[in-house]
């Protein structure tokens, strides 16, 4: 027990720490973000400049929290809308069965088996890059995922002696699907939830990196690493903070997802 | 046989909609491909001549079919950008990527599988533990970011290689392989780290089934079950995690050959978005996608050898 209780700790408080970080980059920065000091270029990391400057002289620490912000909210974004739609699909599908439910769930298992970075690519290079549009393909690509998860666990309960009982007692069907069915899935869910987070960080963090996600001058902390590649003789220091942020980020998520299959797997 | 046979039919199946449903996905672009061409002040006759030529007048599904056939015998358009058919951008860079992902994936299969053995029969809880914390910290380690500390480290502060030299295949194997190793290495590690996590799962789970207990009664040593009996059930989750991971890992050298510089299907791709050569990407997507189809397809085929009662399913 105590062996479970470890990645859920772990996780838990780098998590935490990280979106304190985070949450602290969008109300307070230590420098002006875009501020150039021509008398501080190239600094390594020292009380002033804690994770030192870049060649213009900028602040790298304020430009990660900046940048981590608008990270975290795309991966949320994306998470947000292919756990919605997931939801209501896969509930839809497990629920009722049938032909629509067949269909849906082939369409499902087809787009699962591509890289969702394809599919993305095909998106972008359709749209166009620029931040909203991330969130979209990257969102529209998360749905099936969430989709095959719920929809086994509706498949599962629906028969159920409880749900049998709560049908008889004559509740209806939206009151069964949200009221008794929903509770069921949380746990799926939420590490469902952990693992698509980590996704779509990856994922919106792999476009950037190529110039196909968030543009400049909107920070990003894919981009910003492959901005620090040109400078990484001068100033690699840019490139491994930068680089840490992203693997504290995913390793958090990825520890408390961890954490909180194994418990699911022990209750 | 019969199996067989019916998941080609299904491969083609596949494969023909998934070609269609790329077709139609640079189809609903807004703007005429002819102002691309021929800029916008040209002649109504001269764009109408145009469209003419590239059959632009003709039904969704006529062009798709015309495409398609096009396409089979490898010719998959122009790049107007490059003044080039898009098949001789192609040939080379297909030849890095395939390099490339063909390289990670023997490196991953490699090592994982050894170490997945090892952690899935470790007993000790202190091996184990360090197994799964090693585990995650490397699986948190994206691609791009292994790559550009891999360049730091061997390239720059060991000088163990020179960063963004390529050695064409046509020059020289060994030298071609040898620029492969870093990048490979590169998508290799976390994946390492993903199907070492797996296959320990696997045979943790299959270590515990009864079969096992009952083997174990019968006096037969832990190893022996292990070797002949475990292995071979774990293997087939196996097969189908290293298929999605041989997908994946094809995409992923689209983005590591950015960070290397070197010259894949990767840099036309991205090229090709930027200046809306919709032929050069479509045609880059087609082949990706089928590469996962056809990798799926030899997984399933495996995966009936290991298991053969999938047949009847």
């Amino acid at each position: 027990m105590k062996k479970y209780n470890g990645f859920l700790l772990c996780g838990g408080i780098l998590t935490a720490a990280m979106l304190l970080f985070i949450l602290l980059g969008c109300f307070w920065t230590p420098y002006d973000t875009t501020a150039m000091d021509p008398n501080a270029m190239e600094q390594s990391p020292s009380w002033q400049h804690l994770m030192g400057t870049d060649k213009f002289g900028r602040d790298i620490l304020s430009r990660v929290m900046e940048g981590a912000a608008s990270s975290l909210f795309i991966a949320l974004c994306v998470v947000a809308i292919g756990c919605f739609f997931g939801l209501i699909i896969g509930a839809l599908c497990g629920y009722y069965g049938g032909i629509a439910d067949a269909i849906l769930t082939r369409v499902c298992d087809s787009i699962t088996a591509f890289p969702s970075f394809l599919l993305a690519l095909v998106i972008i290079s359709v749209a166009g890059p620029g931040t909203y549009n991330i969130i979209f393909a990257l969102g529209i690509l998360f749905i099936p995922s969430f989709a095959r998860i719920v929809r086994t666990e509706y498949v599962t309960c629906r028969d159920l002696n409880y749900i049998q009982s709560a049908r008889l007692m004559g509740a209806g069907d939206l009151r069964i699907m949200v009221a008794h069915i929903l509770p069921n899935t949380l746990t799926v869910l939420l590490s469902a939830l952990t693992i698509g987070f980590n996704n779509a960080i990856l994922s919106e963090a792999s476009m950037s990196f190529l110039g196909l996600g968030v543009q400049p001058p909107t920070p990003s902390l894919g981009y910003m690493l492959n901005e620090s590649r040109s400078s990484i003789n001068s100033t690699p220091w840019y490139m491994l903070f930068v680089g840490a942020t992203i693997v504290l980020l995913v390793l958090g998520f990825s520890l408390l997802g961890e954490g909180l299959q194994r418990q699911a797997q022990e209750d | 046989m019969k199996y067989l046979a019916k998941k080609l039919a299904a491969l083609v199946a596949t494969l023909l909609v998934v070609s269609l449903l790329a077709f139609l996905a640079f189809q609903v672009i807004p703007g005429d491909p002819t102002t691309k061409i021929l800029g916008t002040e040209a002649t109504d006759e001269a764009v109408e001549a145009l469209r003419q030529e590239l059959g632009l007048n003709e039904n969704v599904f006529v062009r798709y079919f015309r495409w398609l056939g096009n396409f089979l015998t490898g010719d998959f358009g122009m790049n107007y950008s490059r003044h080039m058919p898009v098949s001789q951008l192609l040939g080379d860079g297909l030849v890095v990527t395939f390099a490339l992902t063909v390289l990670s994936f023997l490196i991953t299969v490699l090592v994982a599988i050894p170490l997945g053995i090892l952690g899935g029969s470790a007993r000790s809880q202190l091996l184990d533990g360090a197994f799964a914390v090693v585990d995650q910290a490397v699986m948190s380690i994206p691609p791009f970011f292994m790559a550009t500390l891999l360049t730091w480290v061997f390239g720059i502060l060991l000088g163990l290689f020179q960063p963004g030299r390529y050695t064409s295949y046509a020059d020289s194997i060994p030298g071609f392989v040898a620029c492969l190793i870093m990048p490979a290495l590169s998508i290799a590690i976390p994946r390492i780290a993903m199907t070492v996590k797996m296959l320990r799962s696997a045979i943790r789970e299959e270590m515990e089934r009864d079969y096992v207990r009952t083997a174990r009664s019968r006096g037969n040593n832990r190893r022996a079950i292990l070797a002949r009996h475990v292995l071979k059930n774990a293997m087939v989750t196996t097969v189908t995690f290293l298929a999605v991971s041989a997908a994946e890992i094809m995409t992923g050298s689209i983005i590591i050959e950015q960070v290397f510089g070197l010259p894949g299907v990767g840099q036309l791709l991205l090229e090709g978005i930027s200046n809306r050569e919709f032929l050069t990407v479509q045609a880059i997507v087609v082949i990706l996608a089928a590469w996962v189809v056809v990798v799926n397809f030899l997984a399933d085929i495996l995966h009936q050898l290991l298991d053969p009662r999938v047949r009847y399913e």
